[in-house]
């Protein structure tokens, strides 16, 4: 393979290891949010800690896809990132409009303001990312 | 409601066993910021600023799990502990994310973890004291 220079970027060099590092945390956040969740009272409110496990799933698979960097790893990336991008929108405005929908906080509650809107920041990073990596991949 | 507990006040990850870890990873956070920012990898002074943060959040576990050993219990077991594991493994995942890393994006990776790490420590005292409980 040949080196076009130092400008060449994969996902998972440079910011893009920062962006991972912050995936993981996130992962081992939701997980251990959504596992404790389920373990323990998951009669209270199935849809919060299902969408709980999905939002942990989503950012394991990113942070992998990021990692893995090559052709495949960038499509699942950019599908995680997407479906999480509509999924923290989506359930900060359900959980602004109807607060009933969500008894217990999510990751993704009030578009992640307990974790500091970081959940709706980050997806949009990633495409931004994947934006700027997008003819250094091949 | 009988007397106020003092089990809440004997809270074991509290005062400077708690204080210490905190202001430390704000240290080396600070230290890191300033290195991403002029364009440097970790340097020797992050890795050992990390060294001796994860001794302090042993340090903090060890005295936890003393207290738990000694009869006394945390408000929500399951939080508590599951901070308390994803706590003392955080130094050593900047650790090796810094290592593979040796560019000003190291820097910024130990920068973000140890912006976490205080914030665990004060979710871990908020789950040994539940409010209300």
């Amino acid at each position: 393979m040949v080196e076009t220079g130092p400008a060449r970027r994969r996902t998972n060099s440079g910011p893009g290891r920062l962006l991972i590092a912050v995936y993981l945390l996130f992962a081992i956040a939701a997980t251990s949010r959504a596992g404790l969740q389920i373990a323990t009272r998951f009669d209270e409110a199935p849809v919060a800690y299902l969408l709980s496990a999905l939002a942990a799933l989503i950012y394991i698979v990113a942070a992998v896809g990021l990692a893995r960097a090559g052709h495949t790893g960038r499509r699942v990336a950019l599908a995680c990132c997407s479906v999480e991008l509509v999924g923290v929108v989506a359930v900060g405005v359900l959980s602004v409009a109807d607060r009933e929908l969500f008894p217990d906080e999510t990751v993704w509650s009030q578009f992640g303001s307990g974790y500091g809107y970081i959940p709706l920041v980050l997806p949009v990073l990633g495409l931004f990312w994947l934006w700027r990596t997008r003819h250094d991949h091949a | 409601m009988g007397p106020v507990s003092t089990m809440g006040t004997d809270s074991p990850v509290d005062g400077i066993v708690a204080t210490v870890p905190i202001v430390l990873s704000l240290l080396v956070a600070a230290w890191a910021l300033v290195a991403a920012v002029r364009h440097r990898p970790p340097d020797r002074a992050q890795f050992v600023g990390l060294a001796v943060l994860e001794v302090a959040l042993l340090v903090l576990s060890v005295l936890a799990l003393v207290a738990v050993g000694g009869g006394e219990r945390p408000g929500e077991p399951g939080a508590f502990f599951g901070y308390l594991v994803t706590l003392v493994c955080l130094p050593p995942l900047a650790w090796v994310l810094a290592r593979m890393e040796p560019t000003r994006w190291g820097s910024a990776i130990v920068c973000a973890v140890c912006l976490v790490a205080p914030v665990v420590v004060v979710r871990l005292q908020q789950t040994w004291e539940v409010l209300g409980g």
